[in-house]
């Protein structure tokens, strides 16, 4: 399956990966009306002044936080851990569970994680093709 | 064809109907629920009152899940006796089923102590099961005093769930702080002032004595007038099924890491089964445990070991994450505590700021070393950095 990866050696920490994640999935018509708004990224540069790199849901093949989910909201589909936010309650077990740091709450407080850009407009990681010097990639690496 | 049954219609019941058929898609499985309604989100009753999950959406699964996986479930039957010599369990309505194997994933009920004059209590309920919710909602007013016994994560959920639905809502526990069973004492109080600030009245360290109609008589000596009384002091795991012929138990049902019991090819999971490490009582093990025993009844070969016990609790917008136990050296302030024991974190309670507290649970559940990375750094701000290079490549650029 292809999954977003990371190369820390050329992340550049221009943070354009969370900014595109957040208008991916925002559903607005223009990414200039992001401006002054808080936004909730589902990948995130971390690092410090000598080292930087992006993370984002891993998709484990076993993973912990659809395991630990009370609701059922999280499962796996086609190798994907998806989110049906409708059925989630902002209770954050998964934060709890995510090895990654990679389930974070959303604006409203429910749970909000990378589902690949597969069910928004974008149709492809968004955070990859933005990303200006190739330290994201979308590939199969087994 | 084998056969499977499965006692339990909650989470490690449906968990048990996915282990089996990820082994096995022919066998014919028979799950038995006392509940008329399964298969549902047991801790969603909170958010029901509260008006955050609806009736339909409670499912912890598809609506279709029993019928695409093959499954007979008799609803509103319990199990009465088991007959392990013949493989069989005896149901409440008189029927006889054979098994090849089964979970006993009954759950557990709540314990009500026998306090005096609690029959003179008209409206009185438990908070366990959509029923009792249901039930109790249909009380709910706004000028209705609500009395809960119990201020541990049941009664504080409940609390939560009907403070805007009535007039005034009290909650009493005999232990001096609040969530006793996940929290220290200067942790807690960091929750209890949030709980006051967000209207609740506590009467820590007092429990009623005896009721007589309305009136609740107090250790302390006080009265409290209620309208309705929520008893939600604990639980106790159902173990009766297996204790009658002879399976071990303690305050659960005693299970080894493929969750089988002391019987030969009778399984446990969920909130009636007892760990190694005591009984957890938390849906993520009831999940995994249930899941576990279905691929072992079914001839798979599955293990669930050495679960962390974990709780993640919101309450009125503060979030409450805990994780193992609190031994060895305290590290860190009352809402970001850390316990260190032997050079491994063996717990943490984090009140507040929560993000990425599957870092720290991580390094529980991988016994990490805590001299192999930069603990001190991870522990004022979890994220991958402190782990180093090597990790991060193996994590971040490879398939995990």
């Amino acid at each position: 399956m292809k999954r977003v990866y990371v190369n820390e050696k050329w992340c550049l920490a221009c943070h354009l990966c969370e900014y595109n994640c957040a208008f991916a999935n925002s559903g607005l018509s223009d990414m200039a009306k992001l401006r002054g708004v808080k936004i909730s990224p589902r990948i995130r540069v971390e690092g410090d002044e000598r080292i930087s790199y992006a993370v984002s849901c891993r998709h484990c093949t076993d993973p912990q936080c659809v395991k630990s989910c009370i609701t059922g909201a999280l499962s796996v589909a086609d190798g994907a851990v998806r989110i049906d936010r409708s059925r989630c309650v902002g209770c954050l077990t998964c934060v709890l569970a995510c090895p990654y740091g990679c389930v974070a709450p959303g604006a409203d407080g429910l749970a909000t994680k990378c589902e690949l850009c597969l069910n928004n407009s974008a149709g492809a990681p968004a955070c990859v093709a933005g990303c200006p010097n190739g330290a994201i990639v979308y590939e199969e690496r087994g | 064809m084998k056969s499977y049954v499965i006692i339990g219609g909650g989470i490690a019941g449906v968990s048990a109907v996915e282990g089996i058929r990820s082994v096995d898609g022919e066998a014919k499985i028979t799950l038995v629920s006392s509940e008329k309604t399964c298969a549902y989100s047991r801790p969603l009753i909170s958010y029901y009152l509260e008006g955050k999950a609806k009736l339909d959406t409670m499912g912890y699964r598809e609506s279709d899940f029993f019928e695409k996986n093959g499954v007979t479930v008799l609803r509103g039957v319990s199990a009465e006796r088991l007959e392990p010599e013949s493989g069989s369990v005896v149901l409440s309505d008189g029927q006889k089923l054979s098994y090849d194997a089964l979970c006993v994933a009954a759950g557990s009920s709540p314990f009500v102590p026998p306090f005096s004059g609690l029959d003179t209590v008209e409206k009185k309920f438990s908070f366990m099961t959509i029923d009792d919710a249901l039930s109790l909602e249909k009380e709910l007013g706004a000028d209705k005093r609500v009395l809960i016994i119990g201020a541990g994560l049941i009664g504080l959920k409940c609390a939560e769930g009907i403070r805007d639905r009535v007039k005034s809502v009290t909650v009493a526990d005999l232990a001096p702080h609040a969530l006793s069973s996940i929290l220290t004492p200067e942790s807690a109080e960091i929750v209890e002032r949030h709980l006051e600030k967000s209207g609740i009245e506590l009467l820590l360290g007092d429990t009623a004595d005896s009721f007589d109609g309305n009136s609740a008589y107090m250790r302390s000596g006080r009265t409290v007038e209620f309208d309705i009384l929520v008893l939600a002091v604990g639980v106790r795991a159902n173990t009766a099924l297996v204790k009658a012929v002879g399976g071990e138990v303690n305050r659960g049902i005693l299970i080894n890491g493929k969750m089988e019991t002391s019987i030969p090819g009778v399984f446990s999971a969920g909130d009636c089964a007892e760990f190694k490490s005591g009984v957890l009582a938390i849906l993520p093990a009831a999940h995994i445990g249930g899941f576990t025993a279905g691929v072992n009844m079914a001839g798979g070969s599955e293990c669930y070991a050495d679960p962390v016990k974990m709780n993640s609790i919101g309450l009125f917008g503060l979030h409450i994450m805990t994780a193992g136990l609190y031994e060895g050296d305290a590290l860190g302030d009352p809402d970001r505590r850390f316990f260190v024991k032997d050079g491994y974190l063996s717990g943490f309670i984090l009140i507040g700021g929560v993000e990425k507290a599957g870092i720290y649970t991580s390094l529980m559940r991988d016994k990490t070393p805590l001299d192999t990375i930069d603990f001190d750094a991870v522990m004022r701000s979890p994220s991958l950095l402190p782990f180093g290079r090597e990790y991060r490549k193996e994590k971040l650029g490879g398939a995990v």
